[in-house]
C-alpha cells in the first residue's frame, strides 16, 4: 500500500508529467485558455491514461512477454492506444451521452498525446506490476489535470493584464509554465 | 536537383520545425539540457524522418487512403524501434540520457505531419530531401537551444568547460552557473524568449510586406497539427 502511495504522489506531483517530464505539452499550451475546457481535457486524459495503462500492462504481460516480442512494444502500444481512444469515443457516444458531451471533443486529440504512450512505456521500463502501472497512470494523469487546470486559471486572470506585444500568446504562457515548474520543484523533497 | 535543394532550404530556414512551425515541442523542451543530447536527439529524429518519408512515399500508391494513418504509424514505429536498438548498441551513453524520449519519437508531430502533408503526395526523391531538410532544421533548432541552456546552466558547450567556474572554497573567482537553465523551468524560459523573438521578427517582416510561415503545432491549437486532430482508424463516417 505504501509503495502504491509513493508511486501515485511521485508521478502526480514530484515528477509532474508536464512540468518536469514535458509530456503532453501540446494540449497543455493549446487547450488551457479556459478552466472549463481545461477540466474537460484533463478529465479525458485521466480516463484514457487509466484505461490504457491497464490494458497495455495486460498486453505486455500476457501477449508480448510469453511470445518473446518485447521489442515490438512501441508499435503495439501506439496502435493499441489509437484504437482504444477511438473505441472509447464510440462507446461513450452510444451509451453515456452526458460524459461524451463533456469529454468527447477532446478524445481524438489524445491519440497522439505523448503522455499516454509515455506512461505505458514507463510502466514497462520500471517493471511495474499491472496494479502499480494503473496507479502510476492515475497519478500521472491527475498530475496533468492539476497542471492544466492551474494554468487555465492563471490564464483567465492574465486576460486583463497588459503584456508587451512580443510576449502575448504563447511566450507568456511559457513564462507562466516556467514559474509553475519552479514552484513544483519545491515538492522534490517530498518522497 | 533544384527541387531537392529547395526542400532542404525549406526545412532548414523557411519552415524550420523548431523556430517557425513550432512542432515537436516535447523533445525540444525535454532533451536540450546539454548540446550533445540535443544533437543526438535531432539526428535520431532525422534518421527516422528520412527513412519513414522514403518508405511512405514509395508506398503512397499502395496504401488505401482510409487506413493511411495506422499504416504511417506502423512505418514510423518500426523505424523508431530500429533506431532505438542501434543507439542502445552503439551509443549506450546517449541512449541512457535520452531514455524515454527515443521511443516517443513515434508521436513527434513533425514525423507524422511530414508523412501526411508531404511524403504521401510526392515522389520518393523530393520526400527524402524533405526529410533531410526538416530533420536537419530540427537538429539545428535543438542544438541551438541546448547550447544556450548548457552554456548558461553550466558554463560549458558540448561538455567542454568554456568559462572557468568559481570556487568559493579556494577563494577563486569565476563563472557562477545559473543552474535553473538546465532544470525543467529553464527550458520553458528559454523557449518563451525564443518565441517572443520570433513574434517580433514576424511583426517586422509583416511591416515590410514579407510573410513568415505561421506556427502549426503546439501553442496554436493541437487540432491543426498533422496527426493529432484526425482519427487514426477509419470509422466509416468519412466522406
Amino acid at each position: 500500500m505504501k509503495e502504491l502511495l509513493i508511486i501515485a504522489i511521485g508521478s502526480a506531483i514530484v515528477n509532474n508529467v508536464v512540468l518536469s517530464q514535458f509530456l503532453g505539452i501540446c494540449p497543455f499550451l493549446g487547450v488551457s485558455k479556459k478552466v472549463e475546457t481545461a477540466t474537460g481535457m484533463g478529465g479525458a486524459v485521466v480516463f484514457v491514461i487509466t484505461l490504457s495503462s491497464f490494458f497495455t500492462g495486460l498486453i505486455y504481460k500476457f501477449i508480448l512477454v510469453p511470445l518473446g516480442f518485447e521489442y515490438l512494444q512501441t508499435i503495439v502500444f501506439i496502435l493499441f492506444i489509437a484504437a482504444l481512444v477511438q473505441f472509447v469515443e464510440m462507446f461513450l457516444k452510444k451509451s453515456m451521452p452526458s460524459l461524451y458531451k463533456a469529454l468527447g471533443v477532446y478524445l481524438p486529440l489524445i491519440t497522439t498525446n505523448c503522455a499516454v504512450l509515455g506512461v505505458a512505456l514507463t510502466n514497462v521500463q520500471k517493471e511495474y506490476s499491472i496494479l502499480e502501472g494503473v496507479v502510476n497512470g492515475i497519478g500521472t494523469s491527475v498530475g496533468f489535470l492539476i497542471a492544466i487546470v492551474i494554468m487555465a486559471g492563471i490564464r483567465e486572470k492574465m486576460e486583463y493584464n497588459d503584456i508587451s506585444e512580443s510576449f502575448q500568446g504563447t511566450p507568456i504562457v511559457l513564462i507562466t509554465a516556467c514559474l509553475m515548474a519552479i514552484a513544483f520543484c519545491g515538492f522534490s523533497g517530498l518522497i | 536537383m533544384n527541387k531537392c535543394t529547395e526542400r532542404v532550404y525549406n526545412g532548414l530556414i523557411k519552415e524550420n520545425p523548431t523556430f517557425v512551425l513550432m512542432l515537436g515541442m516535447c523533445p525540444t523542451l525535454a532533451v536540450t539540457t546539454s548540446a550533445i543530447n540535443g544533437l543526438g536527439m535531432g539526428l535520431s529524429t532525422t534518421v527516422v524522418l528520412v527513412l519513414s518519408n522514403m518508405l511512405i512515399s514509395m508506398l503512397r500508391k499502395v496504401i488505401p487512403d482510409s487506413v493511411r494513418m495506422p499504416a504511417f504509424i506502423v512505418v514510423v514505429a518500426s523505424f523508431v524501434t530500429i533506431v532505438q536498438f542501434l543507439l542502445e548498441g552503439f551509443v549506450p551513453s546517449l541512449y541512457d540520457s535520452l531514455g524515454l524520449y527515443i521511443p516517443l519519437i513515434v508521436v513527434n508531430c513533425i514525423i507524422l505531419g511530414r508523412a501526411e502533408s508531404y511524403a504521401s503526395k510526392n515522389p520518393v526523391l523530393p520526400s527524402i530531401f524533405d526529410g533531410i531538410g526538416m530533420g536537419l532544421g530540427f537538429t539545428f533548432g535543438l542544438t541551438c537551444i541546448a547550447i544556450v541552456r548548457e552554456f548558461i546552466g553550466t558554463g560549458a558547450i558540448f561538455g567542454v568547460q568554456i568559462l572557468p567556474l568559481a570556487d568559493a572554497a579556494a577563494g577563486k573567482g569565476g563563472y557562477v552557473p545559473v543552474t535553473i537553465f538546465i532544470l525543467p523551468a529553464g527550458a520553458f524560459l528559454v523557449l518563451a524568449f525564443l518565441v517572443a523573438g520570433m513574434n517580433r521578427l514576424k511583426r517586422h517582416a509583416a511591416q515590410k510586406g514579407k510573410k513568415i510561415a505561421e506556427p502549426q503545432g503546439c501553442g496554436t491549437d493541437c487540432a491543426s497539427c498533422g496527426g493529432c486532430g484526425s482519427k487514426v482508424f477509419p470509422t466509416g463516417n468519412e466522406e
